[in-house]
């Protein structure tokens, strides 16, 4: 008789968090929402931004409106993926089946939300290349290297804190109408387009929490100059804070949903 | 009862069923169909989203330094009519197809125009009471303070914009009937507002070919009116603007009704109505 033990070893954690990512990726890659949330829908801002700037001549470069729009991009592929990952596997009929899996379901879920942030990548190039093609915007970034290392970093971030969001919403029938609500205040208390330094001072404590006004700083610093390597290590010890918070959190509400019978009923 | 007395009251009792169709059939597939009615839903979406909108761009402005903040409170506050009167109507008319009504309602002999037209009456009035709370947030905490002498023609305005914002609602709903992802079409078309009908960038200062786009949507010239009134015009200095808003609308409500009944003749000889 064969071994057939169920323990998690390091390489079978490598394994479903690479398998569930990548089948989530592709999951993603064919949906026109999200084709408009991580391409259009952060052009179209950036176009805002870019002509807002233009024609008042007192912000800072196009570059800097194009990457703020590139992470807003993230923000939403996030904020409507992560939000959303419970009630779509609800609706699929799958959420009981990814639950009674071996693996620990907060092991299932984080290369899920991460694909969704991931998707998020597509918002900077599209943002940076719009900016390019018919902006005029040039792309010389002050620490290529550094930039490199920010995106990735950030995208961790971001998926991370979309681990958080979707282990809220477990026991949230209406997650999309929260998603809705995020949006907006997420991309403005991050100063992802305006500083923060605009914005009441109650706002400071609530950003800095905030994976997103992190990343924006390291890939800004990064792009246009300065010293990223202290908001890149921000956004890694919040994305690790988020991964605490979510494991505790899904656990909680996993055992209420099982407790109650009501994992699908939610 | 002779043949003429017969016809009148023919005429009589289907212009009453008309009506009914139009406000009741209205409310009921509104109710039925516009997914976010319920208040865990209406709130966050129709109510908070268009509040933090309004204080995004606002900010936005104060950092560009391109315009005052009266400039995007009473844009945005014009504008987020359309979440109620593109994605309302939407979802109101394509809704039918993707819950499997849709051969059931055409199956019925009632009057297309009446059935079609009163959908819009419920988006309307959801439209006014959201672009009214982006007003109220502009007052409450951006300092916004039109002369309450306004408020009237403010009114008047808004309720011409969002009757022609939802005209363009009815011509995605209607193509909502045909193409596979309607909601797609109908959120680029709410971004779309916020870049080229004047919402947040002045019109003058984007390039020519997306002017003239802006100037063929519905909200431009409503937006247009609004910012004048609220800066202090009356309601006579805007009703080129006025008229020319209604007009967009009523060219869009035409295309749409077209739209409508050429995809429900095509549906039924190609057997394609609930087809997704």
């Amino acid at each position: 008789m064969t071994n057939q033990s169920t323990a998690l070893t390091p390489r079978r954690v490598a394994r479903v968090i690479a398998r569930c990512w990548a089948i989530q990726l592709k999951s993603l890659t064919r949906s026109g929402f999200f084709l408009l949330v991580t391409v259009l829908q952060p052009i179209i801002f950036a176009s805002i931004a870019f002509f807002m700037f233009r024609a008042g001549g007192q912000a800072p470069t196009l570059l800097y409106a194009a990457l703020g729009a590139g992470l807003m991009g993230i923000w939403s592929a996030t904020l409507f993926g992560s939000g959303g990952i419970i009630q779509w596997e609800r609706w699929q009929g799958t959420l009981e089946l990814l639950v009674a899996a071996p693996a620990p379901f907060v092991l299932v879920l984080f290369p899920a939300t991460l694909a969704t942030s991931s998707m998020g990548v597509y918002s900077i190039a599209a943002t940076l290349a719009w900016g390019r093609l018919f902006f005029d915007i040039p792309l010389e970034l002050a620490h290529p290297l550094l930039f490199a290392v920010a995106i990735p970093v950030t995208v961790l971030g971001l998926g991370l804190l979309g681990l958080v969001l979707a282990s809220t919403f477990i026991l949230y029938r209406n997650a999309n109408a929260l998603a809705n609500l995020l949006e907006y205040p997420v991309w403005l208390a991050t100063g992802l387009l305006v500083p923060l330094s605009l914005l009441p001072d109650w706002v400071g404590p609530i950003a800095y929490a905030l994976a997103p006004t992190w990343g924006i700083r390291a890939i800004r610093e990064s792009a246009l100059g300065g010293d990223p390597l202290f908001a890149i290590g921000m956004t890694a010890v919040l994305g690790l804070s988020y991964l605490i918070i979510a494991a505790f959190s899904i656990r909680h509400f996993e055992r209420q949903a099982r407790e109650r019978a009501a994992l699908s009923l939610a | 009862m002779t043949m003429e007395a017969m016809s009148t009251v023919n005429r009589g009792s289907s212009l009453r069923r008309d009506l009914r169709l139009f406000f009741v059939g209205g409310l009921i597939s509104y109710r039925a169909l516009f997914n976010w009615l319920h208040p865990k839903i209406y709130i966050p979406t129709m109510l908070g989203s268009p509040l933090f909108q309004i204080l995004f761009f606002t900010n936005l402005g104060r950092f560009s330094g391109v315009e005052t903040d009266s400039f995007f409170v009473v844009g945005n506050a014009v504008q987020v009519c359309a979440m109620s009167s593109i994605y309302g109507m939407t979802m109101t008319i394509a809704n039918e197809r993707y819950f499997g009504t849709l051969s059931s309602l055409l199956a019925t002999p009632a009057n297309r125009f009446a059935l079609f037209l009163g959908r819009a009456m419920p988006p309307i009035a959801n439209g006014m009471l959201v672009s009214a709370f982006g007003f109220a947030v502009g007052i409450a905490f951006l300092d916004f303070r039109p002369p309450a002498s306004s408020f009237g023609a403010l009114a008047v305005i808004v309720l011409v914009t969002v009757v022609s914002c939802t005209a363009l609602g009815m011509l995605l709903g209607s193509i909502g009937l045909r193409a596979r992802d309607v909601f797609f079409a109908s959120n680029l078309m709410y971004f779309l507002t916020l870049l080229l009908c004047g919402t947040n960038v002045p019109l003058e200062t984007l390039p020519g070919w997306m002017q003239a786009i802006g100037r063929s949507l519905p909200l431009t010239h409503g937006i247009d009116a609004a910012r004048s009134v609220a800066g202090g015009a009356a309601l006579g200095d805007v009703s080129g603007l006025i008229r020319t808003e209604f007009l967009i609308g009523g060219a869009y409500a035409l295309g749409a009704y077209v739209l409508f009944r050429v995809f429900e003749i095509e549906g039924r000889r190609r057997a394609s109505l609930e087809a997704l």
